[in-house]
């Protein structure tokens, strides 16, 4: 380790993206009238910077080992950004109308892009919860941003008294597994690791801890809880920006944490993981039956998905790592695409969020009614559609590695799932026609057109975002 | 290629009548099957003559190419052999009377008629695939062909739920028998490695010890498939325990009871054992089983047509005796006396159903004998061609069937074998019997007073000329058919006639035995029908009371007769109704309760767990943070026990 210097170059793109964000910030203050579309414009163009420069960046470690720039902490940031800036690109309309267009808005979403980006890149215990409370921070607030709303306010409040909670447990944990190991390095606890037998009991309890910790941000099945009422209080373009980056973000350091410094201990954790999955898949499916808030709906679809994407962590294999990151890119991209129909969900300027709201739609609005059928047929996983290939790969690391349980339970959940997203469907197409919404803004509709012909159109063109999340997975077994 | 243009025309005139038949009406769809089917008789007529008279060389004439999968190969060729000529020729003569026939027949009928020419074209044509196959395949083809085009003309009227029943009885019926002949098809390929008749019959010598191990038993390979390719026959020629669709079959208009279920499909039973002669000579005991069984159907239906009241029915059950001695004499290795018989019974009963149709058609669709009565001076030709029919069957001197039951009773009983001598006795019996129920069905129709009602009566007139001329040719056939021919099938020339299309082992010398039977075995059957005549005069001219108190005193057996020997109630008993309360339990226990519960039941799980995932969510936050709290316990708790 004596080799690795402070090589602050690594960081170029969260520094950048840091001052970007400052500027913006003060610029936003200094000026006399309040102007969120330079604001919006500016952070999207420190967002593509950030992502020019994530591309094109140097590899290796920095911070005398706190973060590392690989393929992996590449692929996530590429798709943290693109996320972030999808999320600040569908907020301009919705905020204009319900009088919450500030400036502060795409700042925050550029902040906890700089946190979300050092998350995927710690390599050091220190750094993870630095990134990780940088992300969070922004994101409290941004839940309650509508703050004269109850439901707003509510959901920031409930989100950050959970969110402290989770990240207390996340400190406890890290604080047992340093003071019986000496060591908040990755690559250090890797090596006290290498011999599952004669590690301590205290340092796996503290394992569990950092794992709850890290399952609170992928909200996944017990420490789920947050999710549905903050999705459902949290405005709609926030929701949609919870819904994709900081899953990925947070996935992405599950996926490092536990292969990395806790991958010897895989026979001790895999079977906690295959629990989470199961809990959560099913959960995910059953939930969402009843619900008739479309956002609410997406909180339990968002639970199963993650469910979903743990049965490649708990395949533990190259294989799986491979299958999860796929599965990040294809669920972001059809859940924001999601967002983007639910976002144009409104009639004379207020927002509707009920799936009965959706009747008739392939009437009143046939181009909407057909992206939302794409986004539920792909979130259902019906080939040839992308949510397909994403259960398809983490399904096929699974057997490979032998969980035949996670990959039938998955299957069989899917099923329970599909009856949901198949609904909304039905609702849309069957049954008698709504009042017809409001026009809809061009940011939606390209959004939505876009991800739509990604979604679709995965099956074509999936090869070079394969090899990529290939180069990614084989960076964390390096 | 005359040989081809007459099997394939009929499928032409069944194609142009039956696709185009909407479009271009009855009277051309009528007259362009019956011209293709004249085409064809021609044609057939001209192969046959070339081939027995014209010096031509049997062969295999080659159309185009099916299967063709490793080695199992079956291409579509037409054997020009002396059996399939025979058949070729008889069957378009008899098919294309009776298209001819139908056209009178069936002016009067409440449906377009188009469908029904293209169902007796197609019918025709199957037929002429199945007696000209190269190759069981093509031979199946032809036999499940029949099959259906007999499935749709007995069911041609679809609106009566009696012809829908019996339609389906023949098709299930058949069906049964049929899965033995495939398992037979299969077994030939497996011990040949082809189902190509020549490469067959070229290898029977080297399987003659092979053997099959069925339910711990060693059987020889031969005799199993020679058993089932006869089960496969029983069905088609509706021998005893598969006959009972023959007779329900009458559902059908009269001339698809007289070409079908009389002349031509019912015989491919007798034509099958024939056409793999090679194979049954080789399994003595298979043949043994044929004797046995054709004896027992050709008894047991005389038996049952002496009590029918239904003029067709009582035919129908003479046919399945009929077919019953065809069997006795292929039994007993005399292949070309069956097929000898098979012809002349073509004709004799084509023409006594005709003959019925034409009685029917007189009496405005009245089918049952108790109404008739007294009808001979009303439809005198009528009555002459039912007066030759009758003689030809009984097998009085001079008509055909004389020559050919004669035959088959002196080989039976020059055969030897115990069997043999069962099948003779049952066939003298049945004999006497034959008399009796033709000269019944005579009487009761044409003599004594009238039964028929007063309506009926004053419609009664002689067919037209369009049904009348068939019958008339028919009426040839029947007197000369034997006399004719049985020089060239039976005669000393035989072996120059069949030129090794019929095999008869090396040691089967039947054909030189029956020569040289006594005459009084010879005579036996003209007596025995003389006999038959002269009891069903005593009984229906001579004391017309004599019947009713016969079967009073006798009831018991009146009744057994009557009801055919309760085959269709036994069959109802055993097969039919545990096969319907075996699907109603299917039905009801398995697909609606357990198939379809099982979903819906799953369905309202998930709906109902869906109820209670969400309870939790009450919104409060210590709730949530308990939730938490408790999840990682219970992970703590979990992690550690498993550890």
């Amino acid at each position: 380790m004596s080799a690795v210097v402070m090589n602050w170059i690594v960081a170029l793109p969260e520094l950048v993206l840091a001052v970007c964000g400052m500027a913006i910030l003060l610029l936003g203050v200094a000026q006399k009238r309040e102007n969120p579309l330079l604001a919006s414009m500016l952070s999207i163009g420190a967002l593509v910077l950030a992502g020019v420069l994530v591309v094109s960046g140097s590899r290796g470690q920095g911070y005398e080992g706190q973060l590392i720039s690989d393929a992996f902490s590449t692929f996530l940031a590429v798709l943290i950004l693109v996320g972030a800036a999808l999320a600040i690109m569908l907020s301009l309309e919705y905020n204009q109308l319900q009088r919450i267009y500030r400036f502060e808005f795409p700042v925050l979403i550029v902040f906890a892009a700089v946190g979300m980006m050092v998350m995927v890149k710690a390599t050091n215990l220190m750094s993870l919860y630095l990134g990780l409370e940088l992300q969070s921070l922004a994101i409290y607030v941004l839940a309650a941003f509508a703050r004269d709303d109850l439901r707003s306010a509510e959901a920031g409040l409930k989100y950050f008294v959970l969110g402290c909670l989770a990240s207390g447990l996340l400190l406890y944990g890290i604080s047992l597994v340093y003071g019986f190991s000496g060591s908040m390095d990755f690559a250090r606890l890797s090596r006290a690791f290498a011999t599952p037998a004669s590690v301590s009991a205290g340092l796996v309890v503290g394992m569990v801890f950092v794992l709850a910790g890290l399952a609170f941000k992928v909200s996944v099945v017990p420490f789920h809880m947050w999710t549905p009422d903050v999705y459902e209080g949290a405005p709609t373009p926030v929701t949609t920006f919870i819904a994709t980056a900081p899953k990925v973000a947070a996935m992405g350091l599950l996926l490092r944490t536990m292969i990395v410094p806790f991958g010897h201990l895989l026979a001790q954790w895999q079977q906690l993981v295959v629990l989470v999955s199961i809990a959560s898949m099913v959960l995910g499916a059953l939930g969402a039956i009843g619900q008739v808030n479309i956002k609410r709906l997406m909180a339990y679809s968002a639970i199963g998905h993650m469910g979903y994407a743990l049965i490649g962590l708990a395949a533990g294999t190259e294989a799986g790592v491979r299958g999860v990151l796929i599965y990040l890119l294809v669920y972001m991209v059809m859940s924001a695409g999601a967002f983007a129909v639910i976002l144009a969900m409104r009639r004379r300027g207020m927002a509707v969020e009920a799936i009965a709201d959706l009747a008739g739609l392939s009437s009143t609005d046939p181009a909407l009614a057909l992206l939302m059928t794409i986004f539920m047929f792909s979130l259902a996983g019906i080939p040839p559609l992308s949510g397909f290939f994403g259960k398809f790969y983490v399904f096929l690391a699974a057997v490979q590695a032998g969980q035949w349980t996670l990959a039938i339970i998955g299957v069989l959940t899917s099923v329970v799932g599909a009856y949901y997203y198949i609904r909304i469907v039905k609702v849309m197409y069957f049954d008698e026609p709504a009042a017809r919404f409001d026009v809809r803004h061009p940011a939606i509709s390209i959004a939505g057109g876009a991800t739509a012909l990604f979604t679709v159109l995965f099956l074509a063109i999936a090869g070079p975002f394969i090899s990529a999340a290939d180069l990614a997975a084989k960076a964390l077994f390096g | 290629m005359i040989y081809a243009v007459a099997v394939f025309a009929p499928l032409v005139g069944s194609v142009i009548s039956g696709l185009f038949g909407r479009a271009i009406g009855d009277r051309a769809a009528e007259l362009t099957s019956i011209l293709c089917m004249v085409l064809a008789a021609v044609c057939g007529a001209v192969a046959f003559a070339d081939l027995v008279w014209g010096g031509a060389t049997p062969g295999v004439v080659p159309i185009a190419s099916w299967f063709d999968v490793g080695g199992f190969r079956a291409p579509w060729a037409l054997r020009y052999d002396t059996l399939a000529a025979v058949m070729v020729a008889m069957v378009t003569l008899v098919s294309t009377l009776i298209h001819i026939y139908s056209v009178g027949y069936m002016a009067h009928d409440e449906y377009p008629t188009y469908r029904f020419f293209s169902y007796l074209s197609l019918f025709s044509f199957a037929m002429l695939m199945l007696v000209t196959a190269d190759n069981l395949a093509q031979l199946f083809f032809g036999w499940e062909g029949v099959g259906l085009a007999s499935y749709l003309l007995i069911g041609y009227w679809y609106d009566r739920p009696s012809a829908c029943a019996a339609a389906i009885k023949a098709f299930v019926v058949n069906r049964i028998a049929d899965l033995f002949f495939v398992i037979g098809i299969a077994l030939t390929f497996f011990r040949f490695g082809s189902i190509e008749l020549s490469t067959i019959f070229a290898a029977v010598p080297s399987h003659m010890s092979d053997s099959y191990v069925l339910f711990g038993h060693n059987y020889r390979s031969l005799e199993v498939i020679g058993v089932l390719l006869f089960i496969g026959a029983m069905g088609k020629s509706a021998q005893i325990g598969l006959h009972t669709w023959l007779p329900d079959a009458m559902e059908g208009p009269t001339p698809v009871s007289a070409l079908i279920h009389a002349a031509t499909m019912v015989t491919a039973g007798v034509f099958l054992m024939a056409r793999m002669s090679p194979v049954m000579e080789a399994a003595p005991i298979a043949k043994e089983i044929v004797v046995v069984v054709g004896a027992s159907t050709a008894l047991f239906a005389a038996t049952v047509g002496c009590t029918q009241n239904d003029i067709k029915r009582v035919i129908a059950y003479s046919t399945c005796s009929q077919l019953g001695y065809m069997f006795i004499a292929a039994g007993v290795g005399a292949y070309q006396v069956a097929i000898f018989h098979l012809i002349t019974h073509a004709f004799f009963k084509a023409l006594l159903f005709l003959g019925s149709g034409s009685v029917i058609h007189a009496m405005s669709g009245e089918q049952d004998m108790r109404k008739m009565g007294g009808l001979w001076r009303k439809i005198p030709y009528t009555y002459a061609v039912m007066w030759v029919g009758s003689l030809a069957l009984a097998g009085l001197p001079i008509f055909a069937g004389y020559y050919s039951k004669d035959a088959i009773l002196e080989a039976a009983f020059s055969a030897g074998s115990a069997a043999a001598r069962y099948g003779f006795v049952c066939g003298v019996a049945a004999a006497f019997l034959t008399a009796f129920y033709s000269w019944r069905l005579l009487f009761m129709t044409f003599h004594g007073e009238s039964r028929a009602e007063a309506h009926v009566l004053a419609h009664v007139h002689e067919s037209p000329p369009v049904m009348t001329v068939p019958l008339g040719v028919l009426s040839l056939g029947a007197i000369f058919s034997g006399m004719g021919f049985r020089d060239l099938f039976i005669g000393s020339g035989w072996p120059h006639f069949w030129r090794g299309s019929i095999v008869n082992a090396a040691g089967n010398n039947v054909l030189e035995a029956m020569e040289k039977v006594p005459a009084t075995i010879g005579t036996l059957p003209v007596v025995m029908g003389l006999l038959g005549i002269v009891l069903a005069y005593a009984m229906y001219i001579a004391m017309p009371l004599l019947p009713n108190i016969l079967a009073r005193t006798f009831r018991p057996v009146y009744l057994f007769l009557l009801n055919k020997w309760y085959f269709d109630e036994l069959y109802d008993a055993i097969f039919v109704r545990p096969g319907f309360a075996l699907a109603r339990m299917l039905w009801q226990v398995a697909d609606a309760t357990i198939i379809d519960g099982v979903p819906n039941g799953v369905a309202s799980l998930a709906t109902e767990s869906s109820a209670q995932a969400v309870k939790l969510q009450t919104g409060s936050i210590a709730v949530y943070a308990f939730t938490m709290l408790i999840g990682l316990v219970a992970l703590l708790s979990i992690f550690l026990l498993l550890r």
